[in-house]
């Protein structure tokens, strides 16, 4: 029988631990005992697959996608772009990429957000869409705002995108957030802290990319997101240990 | 010196913050946006197997309900078949095995309908007794947090399966094993995810 090649052990020191007390909110929602690490199996070699037919082709438009016809939203406009990678720089196709973000002034459309920014008409905040065949991707939205958010009284939340990632796998899985170069929150954001790899750190930081703005129209920032890689050859494990 | 490995960097993972319905389950953020939302139909209309209801709590490190958790969950057909090009087989028309699910944001409950996995494949051609594999996000979750539900109606299963024999202490491996109780007729397990504490459930690195 063939072993499936297996997903490379992740480095969890570029992750950010479970218990990181400057994130108040981690200390009682985190483990104290020790995680087990498992090696791959089917159950996390295989994840779900997704398709044009699951999503359409306006979601990932934030300008129009919930704007009423002829409106849009106030702020910023631009294009959030870049590829999805694993470790080995392969792109990684057709894999689903989901953002959600507030809107131009800080707010969210959210039950349970209660900011005094106001909620923008035209701007749900979310959007969807399917890497190509190269693993790029492409949205059109507005820059959000910062916001205060009650870590401390006086913490906030610089500018960013939260974004859903699959990969190919279910050990692929990730969600993490994007920020934009330049902005003087980011180093004293309690969440990005969370992270002890300045280097990772940067990697979460899109880049300006005059390359890609639409002159007289849109401003863009290039976001690449590396998943986990793969292994190319196959190993038979020793049975020592099992 | 010597070379560079040119591997990349995995991207760090950030939480999904309190507001993660919007991007991924947006009717519940109060809002609709999208012609369909995705994973609310784990199984489809045509999988074989026993039609099982899973539900629970997640519970935080102090005792109480996490209100804002979403959880999505991965598994196998009935047949232990995967809904992947390496997933061991074809899979029935319509069942996909993923699926998304946020808890109550009044309860802190949750619950999806789904059929109960077989058994799959295990490595060193062992056999995996039938699973649910669990991703679980939330405000103050820094990483996603893997963990699996089984079920206590496959003991023998269960006994033999090659994950939980991993964990050293037999005490905690309860905790990913849900408990069968029927409703109305209908099998229903219950699971509850404790983050913390007394009973913390098992989380795995994959």
């Amino acid at each position: 029988m063939t072993r499936p090649a297996e997903y490379y052990q992740r480095n969890r020191a570029l992750h950010p631990p479970a218990l990181t007390p400057g994130y108040k909110t981690s200390v009682a929602r985190s483990p104290r005992q020790s995680l087990i690490s498992l090696e791959n199996t089917i159950s996390e070699i295989t994840g779900p697959r997704f398709g044009h037919n699951d999503i359409d082709a306006g979601d990932n438009d934030l300008l129009t996608n919930y704007a009423r016809p002829g409106e849009g939203p106030i702020g910023e406009r631009i294009i959030l772009h870049g590829r999805v990678l694993d470790e080995n720089a392969r792109p990684v196709a057709g894999t689903l990429v989901e953002i959600w973000q507030a809107n131009a002034g800080g707010r969210y459309r959210h039950r349970k957000d209660s900011y005094l920014a106001p909620i923008d008409p035209n701007f749900g905040g979310c959007g969807r869409t399917v890497t190509d065949e190269n693993g790029y991707y492409f949205f059109r939205t507005v820059k959000p705002g910062a916001y205060p958010w009650r870590n401390y009284v006086n913490s906030w939340r610089p500018a960013h995108i939260h974004l859903s990632i699959f990969g190919a796998a279910f050990a692929q899985r990730l969600i993490t957030q994007c920020y934009f170069e330049g902005d003087p929150l980011i180093p004293i954001c309690p969440i990005v802290q969370t992270i002890p790899d300045p280097e990772a750190v940067a990697q979460l930081v899109a880049k300006l990319d005059l390359n890609a703005t639409i002159p007289l129209d849109s401003i863009a920032y290039k976001f690449d997101i590396v998943l986990r890689g793969r292994r190319s050859t196959l190993f038979e494990n020793r049975l020592e240990g099992n | 010196m010597v070379q560079r490995l040119d591997y990349l960097r995995e991207t760090a993972s950030q939480t999904a913050g309190p507001y993660v319905h919007i991007g991924l389950a947006p009717g519940a953020a109060g809002f609709d946006i999208y012609a369909r939302e995705l994973g609310c139909d784990i199984a489809g209309p045509n999988a074989a197997g026993e039609r099982i209801r899973v539900e629970g709590l997640v519970i935080d490190g102090t005792g109480a309900p996490v209100k804002d958790v979403l959880l999505e969950v991965w598994q196998a057909n009935a047949e232990g078949v995967y809904a992947h090009p390496e997933g061991g087989g074809a899979v029935e028309d319509g069942f996909r095995g993923w699926g998304r699910v946020i808890t109550d944001f009044d309860t802190g409950a949750w619950g999806f309908d789904t059929v109960k996995p077989g058994k799959v494949p295990g490595r060193m051609g062992r056999v995996q007794a039938p699973h649910l594999n669990l991703w679980i996000v939330a405000r103050g979750i820094n990483v996603g947090q893997n963990t699996r539900i089984y079920f206590d109606d496959e003991a023998g299963a269960n006994a033999a399966d090659p994950v939980l024999n991993l964990i050293e202490w037999e005490n905690r491996r309860r905790t990913l094993v849900a408990r069968r109780e029927m409703r109305d007729g209908k099998p229903v397990y219950r699971f509850d995810i404790r983050l913390q504490g007394a009973d913390e459930t098992v989380f795995f690195v994959i």
